[in-house]
């Protein structure tokens, strides 16, 4: 009933005893997550909370535990680096919440992750969450609610605008997938529309896009050609002036390209259900889930 | 971040591009006294990180030093648009036999470096593109191997003939790929690489933009930022570890997240407004974020009310409020605020804003009528 994350997810957080990682860890823990390794070099022996195991490298939490999964919360300029150590110990799905990760780092890394057949997620993202069942990254839990309705984001705030949305609504979700905003990442909307279509627990589809470069664009030529589910999409950025980075390091118009109208003009002509504003989401899907 | 064209020069030069000698003059003495060390005709090229320079007059030949001085003198403190020219870069004037391009820019899609070449150049590459598509050449680099020899030579067998020339422009390439990659580029440009009637090839413009996330590990990049080609207040909201971006409307917005930050704006253009920034105080803000976050946006006359939509995840809504009654504590804000937040502690900040005879709505939507309605009345 989900993607990518189920409930034989066992996960290790690279980065657990950090700032961030501890926070989250915990947050995870307490959702329910399997979460049975931590990996922070030096600190291999030591325990996290009492009872999760920490190692001085994932290939360690992957032999003695058997862990499937990573999430990593570690510095900008050590992130590259987190990602490499866990496709090379088998980790078969790696979720990289860090931002500011330098993108000559990504270049390098990218051809390693899919020689290992590894999955990544991110980076620059909230990561993942089944509801109830596990959730890797920083979604927060209780906005989320069981159900069957997938979503997928390049962003982490408007993600949870628009899951509370459905939530409040009593719409459920059957897996939340924040892509990450920036200009090379692991998994795009396709791998994930595709999952999504695949998956018979759901049947209607949100996908949330800003502004820059085309992968929007050829989401929807992709939509059109293999996806039967209902889709309604949304792009952020309509009033964003060309040339500047909004926040995103991918969030830019460069040139007459990478604009909110043409993404739209896009999701229209692969017949989607377009949302003008966040609060949209509910109309449009329980309008689609009908017919 | 970009380069502006004399600080590309410097980076392009010191990996050994063949380019003319050049300097870069503040006041027009200087200026003078750099065309009187090259000689000749020279050109006076102004220094703003802006397209269309040579439209706007930013780029003059001069046949004399008293005559480079003079069109300093005019393009220093000229406005390029909405920027002013603080520095001007002097070099030689080429007589040109051809004009060619490259370019080296970060593609997503195939996430690697990607080589554009084209023989037709000294013209922007996207009309080109859009034109004469056949004219555009392109190879992207696997970072793990680099530029390759056979890939370097194909590219310049694109441009040239004379294979004397080839093999200079194939060195070229390299050079390039090297400092696009040593300084995280996310773009690199020579645009023309030109060759002389003599036959010698040389890159007589170039543009670098480094990717922003570099320069945390490169303080040396990060020193050629010019902070006089931004507005003040992008300045200052950089300072404060804040993600600001100046536009020209009325409702001041402060949002925790980009993507939110953007809907946002949306959503005040979508209920008739218009929003007078992109503000994103990120995540796990703590109050003395929110505090330089009003600070910079009450600075901005135009600014009629401010807009909070806070989503709390990592982000608490109660240190976004502590931090909205401490900046009022601070100094006067002399417009209406509204303020939506929901999510991590959203009792307790509700509690202190109450405290002090704020509300808080829940209501994304509700929130942005508001403020849309309150900067209409202020009019």
């Amino acid at each position: 009933m989900s993607i990518f994350v189920n409930a034989s997810t066992r996960l290790v957080v690279q980065g657990i005893t950090g700032r961030d990682g501890s926070f989250h860890s915990k947050q995870m823990i307490a959702y329910g997550t399997n979460v049975v390794a931590g990996v922070t070099p030096g600190k291999g022996g030591q325990t996290f909370e009492g009872k999760v195991p920490v190692f001085d490298t994932v290939a360690d939490a992957v032999r003695q535990t058997g862990a499937n999964t990573s999430v990593i919360y570690v510095p900008p300029m050590l992130a590259a680096g987190a990602i490499a150590e866990a496709a090379d110990a088998g980790i078969s799905l790696i979720v990289c919440i860090t931002e500011g990760v330098p993108v000559i780092d990504m270049t390098k890394v990218m051809p390693l992750v899919r020689e290992k057949g590894a999955r990544l997620i991110g980076p620059n993202c909230p990561g993942l969450i089944t509801p109830g069942v596990a959730k890797v990254g920083i979604i927060p839990g209780q906005i989320c609610l069981p159900g069957r309705v997938g979503l997928v984001s390049r962003s982490g705030t408007l993600t949870y605008e628009v899951v509370n949305q459905l939530t409040r609504n009593g719409i459920g979700q059957s897996t939340c997938v924040g892509i990450g905003g920036d200009p090379i990442i692991g998994t795009n909307f396709i791998d994930v529309l595709a999952a999504f279509q695949a998956d018979p627990d759901t049947d209607a589809i949100v996908m949330m896009g800003e502004i820059g470069g085309t992968d929007e664009q050829k989401a929807a030529q992709y939509v059109a050609q293999h996806v039967t589910k209902p889709v309604v999409g949304f792009i952020a950025g309509q009033t964003a002036p060309p040339g500047r980075r909004m926040g995103h390091a991918g969030a830019i118009v460069s040139g007459s390209s990478g604009t909110a109208a043409e993404k739209i003009a896009a999701f229209k002509a692969a017949g989607y259900g377009i949302m003008e504003r966040p609060a949209d989401v509910v109309g449009l899907i329980k309008q689609r889930l009908k017919k | 971040m970009n380069l502006h064209e004399y600080q590309a020069r410097e980076l392009l030069k010191a990996a050994g591009v063949p380019m003319f000698d050049g300097g870069v003059a503040s006041t027009p003495a200087e200026a003078e006294a750099i065309a009187a060390r090259l000689g000749g005709t020279v050109v006076v090229k102004a220094q703003v990180h802006a397209g269309g320079r040579g439209k706007a007059g930013g780029v003059k030949l001069a046949k004399t030093p008293a005559e480079t001085r003079e069109h300093a003198s005019r393009i220093l403190g000229m406005t390029i648009k909405g920027l002013v020219v603080q520095k001007v870069l002097v070099v030689p004037a080429a007589e040109i036999a051809s004009e060619s391009y490259v370019g080296l820019i970060m593609d997503r899609e195939s996430q690697r470096p990607l080589f554009m070449v084209s023989p037709a150049g000294g013209i922007d590459i996207e009309e080109v593109a859009a034109k004469t598509p056949e004219k555009i050449h392109r190879l992207a680099v696997d970072p793990r191997y680099g530029l390759l020899g056979h890939q370097a030579l194909g590219l310049a067998l694109k441009l040239y003939q004379n294979f004397d020339q080839v093999k200079v422009a194939a060195k070229i390439m390299d050079q390039l790929y090297r400092v696009f990659v040593a300084n995280g580029a996310s773009l690199a440009e020579i645009n023309p690489l030109a060759t002389t009637p003599e036959g010698k090839v040389i890159a007589l413009d170039a543009k670098i933009s480094i990717d922003d996330n570099e320069l945390d590990r490169r303080p040396d990049l990060a020193a050629l930022r010019d902070e006089t080609a931004e507005a003040p207040s992008e300045v200052e909201a950089r300072r404060a570890n804040l993600t600001f971006i100046k536009l020209e409307g009325n409702v001041g917005c402060v949002v925790n997240g980009a993507g939110l930050a953007m809907a946002t704006m949306d959503l005040v253009k979508y209920y008739g407004g218009e929003p007078a920034n992109f503000l994103d105080i990120g995540g796990s803000s703590n109050p003395e974020k929110v505090v330089n976050a009003l600070k910079i946006i009450t600075a901005d006359p135009a600014v009629k009310v401010i807009l909070f939509n806070i989503f709390g995840g990592i982000t608490r809504t109660d240190d976004v409020a502590n931090g909205i009654v401490t900046a009022t504590r601070q100094f006067k804000v002399e417009v209406p605020i509204v303020i939506r937040l929901t999510g991590t502690n959203e009792q307790e900040a509700v509690k202190i804003l109450q405290g002090v005879g704020m509300k808080a709505l829940n209501d994304m939507d509700e929130a942005v009528k508001q403020a849309v309605a309150l900067a209409k009345e202020a009019k």
